[in-house]
């Protein structure tokens, strides 16, 4: 026990002289947090339009003036003949340009219509979209105040309802998806860095003819990665609550709980890389191919697994954010207790055995 | 000359003698293509749907029917009660709930109104948008329909109504992989190429070997350009598989010219390694430069406007990502795939990068010291 805890103090002595690394383990969720949080979002704001009135009356200008109003779009003005459109779109100036037909107020008070014409860059299809969709009820609404007296007959009202995260909240995806890219990160890549390092630089063989048992000199090594990554989970979920405002909707232990089932998963992840790989810049490689990149494409965090091609999906499966993600959802925003989550942290705990096991049987006591 | 060249040789060599990591870059830029496009999808299909039809008429029935069949929803259940929906989406079994009232019909025809409850799950509040959005406009089209079927005559213009008709360029079927594919390229080029050099001098001097170059006589600026030269074969090189893989697979060719897309990709490269070279210098061993490259790749790519677009930002992120490389190589990119924007069009992000180049790898000269 005694040797264990001296081999202990030599990991965290390795982590904590190296100041850097240490401010970005510490440093790197919260800023991923913060640019999640705050600076990411698919709320429309300012973006630039050009407008092209050839009417130049008195409806017109109104729609204009509503238009600009809306703190989602900026006029740009200095494009006003048909020419400078294309130029203006391929330069990426505007975003979205409005055609209104001549003689606009004259058709639309007397044949009752009038045509306005939508032109958006759809290089980005869902913003095109949403910036069309945002265009289209300015201009309804407007409609809709010139003809407040007729009301018009057989309508269907509907009524919106967003469940669990009525404000559109772009961190009630984000925090999860952060929590379970950071802890893989931290647990599964730098565990088996620091695990190859040592092969690398021939310290391994030392540590190996040591007293200790083998698996115990793995221990040491996992344990500094395993505080860290408790620390880190602190962090997150201090930030999240305080300022982001996410709620902790269930019971907090079980989700610190299943947190560290998830950290065991992906620290036997990292143990098992180390035991196929020789150099570091090899284990960096597997993690970033093998970990980061499922992570952020397979895991349901950036992108909804239910639009996949089934092949995706079924892969998906074995990706541990996966289930962690949706375990942390559950608990946090949903409020669901043990009850709905047990298959999930089964399948966590199936898959930490199922790498433990592999690692176990891979791993060379001589070098 | 001679000397670089004999530098050259010793960087190529190293590069092609680890197996492992070779066959990691040419995997990188085949997986990335094939897979993330289809699973970065922001297009929405499949969404489960949950209806409560407390009305059962031929409305309502109607109504659904109109739903489901516009491929959007996929009708996982008929629910009793809408208490019984909300349990269905705790249970992740529906994301949208869509509740028809009783008398449905009724209200509609004679009293001129009724009213019909979506709910969604908006834990991913961008996919909830859009679900909420189109089956808003589903049942205004429904709504439509009856209109017209009840109101005889063309009394549609009976009031004012302005035509808004929409057309969509550069990207006419609206096909997200379009959009998403050169953004990967970018990724890609960025990915392969901060890594490898980020990690490339620290190695050196974590192995030791750094001393030997250091007592040999070469100048600065060739030890520099011997270790920009290979890492920029390489990142066009990745660069011209994923445009052949994003012609095979997705069939997207430029509509712009090639060459501006080389020249700009260059220059940015040059710049990127440099930055790179920087970190390595910095760096006192792989993991310490891993961990920051990680750091900095991670923003740059966030910020950099790959999925969500940078204009939403608010404006401080946005002044952030005037210092962002990654942001100009995936909007000339874009740019050049998408729009066939040429030389002039992205003359200001040519200056931009250039000035990044010259000001990174003047640093990583100027820092680089012959002595440990």
């Amino acid at each position: 026990m005694k040797q264990l805890i001296t081999f202990i103090k030599k990991e965290f002595h390795h982590i904590l002289r190296d100041r850097r690394s240490m401010l970005v383990l510490i440093g790197l969720p919260i800023v991923q947090l913060l640019i999640f949080g705050f600076a990411i979002t698919t709320e429309v704001r300012n973006a630039n339009i050009a407008i092209l009135d050839n009417s130049k009356d008195e409806v017109t200008q109104n729609i204009i003036t509503k238009i600009e109003s809306s703190q989602y779009f900026n006029i740009d003005r200095t494009i006003s003949i048909n020419d400078q459109i294309e130029k203006a779109f391929k330069s990426g100036k505007i975003k979205l340009a409005i055609v209104f037909q001549q003689n606009f107020q004259n058709e639309l008070s007397h044949s009752n219509k009038a045509q306005l014409q939508i032109i958006a860059d759809a290089t980005d299809p869902n913003q095109a979209t949403t910036l069309t969709n945002y265009l289209s009820s300015i201009v309804r609404d407007y409609q809709n105040e010139l003809n407040q007296q007729n009301k018009l007959p057989y309508t269907i009202n509907t009524e919106m309802r967003m469940l669990y995260n009525p404000q559109l909240k772009g961190a009630y995806t984000s925090v999860p998806g952060v929590m379970g890219m950071i802890l893989l990160l931290i647990s599964a890549m730098m565990t088996s860095i620091a695990i190859v390092r040592e092969k690398e630089l021939g310290t391994m063989e030392i540590l190996l003819v040591s007293p200790m048992q083998p698996w115990l000199v793995i221990i040491s090594k996992v344990i500094p990665y395993f505080i860290i990554s408790l620390i880190n989970v602190a962090t997150i979920l201090i930030l999240s609550v305080f300022v982001l405002g996410l709620p902790i909707e269930g019971s907090l232990f079980l989700l610190i709980a299943s947190t560290i089932i998830y950290i065991f998963c992906a620290l036997s992840l990292g143990i098992l890389i180390s035991t196929v790989t020789e150099t570091q810049q090899a284990a960096m490689l597997i993690s970033l191919l093998g970990l980061m990149l499922p992570v952020v494409m397979l895991s349901g965090y950036a992108f909804p697994i239910a639009n996949m091609p089934t092949i995706l999906q079924v892969l998906s499966n074995f990706v541990p954010a996966k289930w962690y993600i949706i375990i942390v959802k559950n608990i946090m925003i949903k409020g669901i207790g043990l009850e709905q989550i047990w298959k999930e942290l089964l399948i966590l705990l199936a898959m930490t055995a199922t790498f433990l096991m592999i690692s176990i049987k891979r791993f060379k006591i001589r070098l | 000359m001679r000397t670089l060249k004999f530098l050259l040789k010793k960087e190529f060599l190293q590069i092609f003698r680890d197996k492992l990591i070779l066959r990691m870059i040419f995997a990188l830029p085949v997986i990335q293509l094939i897979i993330l496009p289809y699973a970065a999808t922001y297009e929405i299909k499949n969404i489960t749907l949950s209806v409560v039809d407390h009305d059962h008429s031929e409305y309502s029935r109607k109504l659904i029917n109109n739903l489901t069949a516009s491929g959007y929803f996929l009708l996982v259940d008929y629910s009793k009660t809408y208490a019984y929906a909300l349990d269905q989406v705790e249970k992740d079994k529906a994301d949208l709930i869509v509740e028809i009232p009783e008398g449905f019909e009724r209200d509609l025809i004679r009293e001129d109104e009724t009213k019909v409850l979506i709910a969604a799950n908006a834990i991913s509040g961008q996919t909830a948008g859009l679900a909420v959005a189109y089956a808003n406009s589903i049942i205004k089209d429904f709504n439509n329909d009856v209109r017209s079927q009840w109101i005889q005559q063309p009394r549609l213009n009976a009031i004012p109504v302005i035509d808004i008709t929409s057309s969509n360029w550069f990207n006419v079927q609206m096909d997200y992989k379009y959009f998403i594919v050169p953004g990967i390229l970018a990724l890609l080029v960025t990915l392969v190429g901060f890594l490898m050099s980020s990690l490339n001098i620290v190695k050196e001097k974590e192995v030791g070997t750094i001393e030997q170059l250091n007592v040999s006589p070469i100048k600065k600026y060739q030890f520099i350009l011997s270790k920009l030269i290979p890492f920029w074969v390489l990142g066009l090189f990745v660069l011209t598989i994923g445009f052949l893989i994003s012609f095979i697979v997705y069939g997207i060719c430029p509509a712009g010219s090639f060459w501006v897309g080389y020249l700009f990709a260059g220059i940015y490269l040059i710049a990127l390694l440099g930055f790179g070279l920087l970190t390595s210098i910095y760096a006192d061993t792989q993991q310490q430069a891993m961990f920051i490259s990680y750091f900095f790749m991670l923003i740059f790519i966030l910020l950099g406007g790959l999925f969500a677009p940078i204009e939403n930002m608010p404006g401080w992120a946005q002044y952030l990502t005037y210092v962002n490389p990654v942001r100009y190589l995936i909007e000339a990119m874009r740019m050049i795939v998408l729009k066939g924007s040429g030389f002039w069009d992205l003359r200001y992000h040519f200056l931009i990068i250039t000035v990044f180049a010259i000001v990174f790898n003047g640093l990583a000269i100027w820092k680089y010291k012959k002595t440990i």
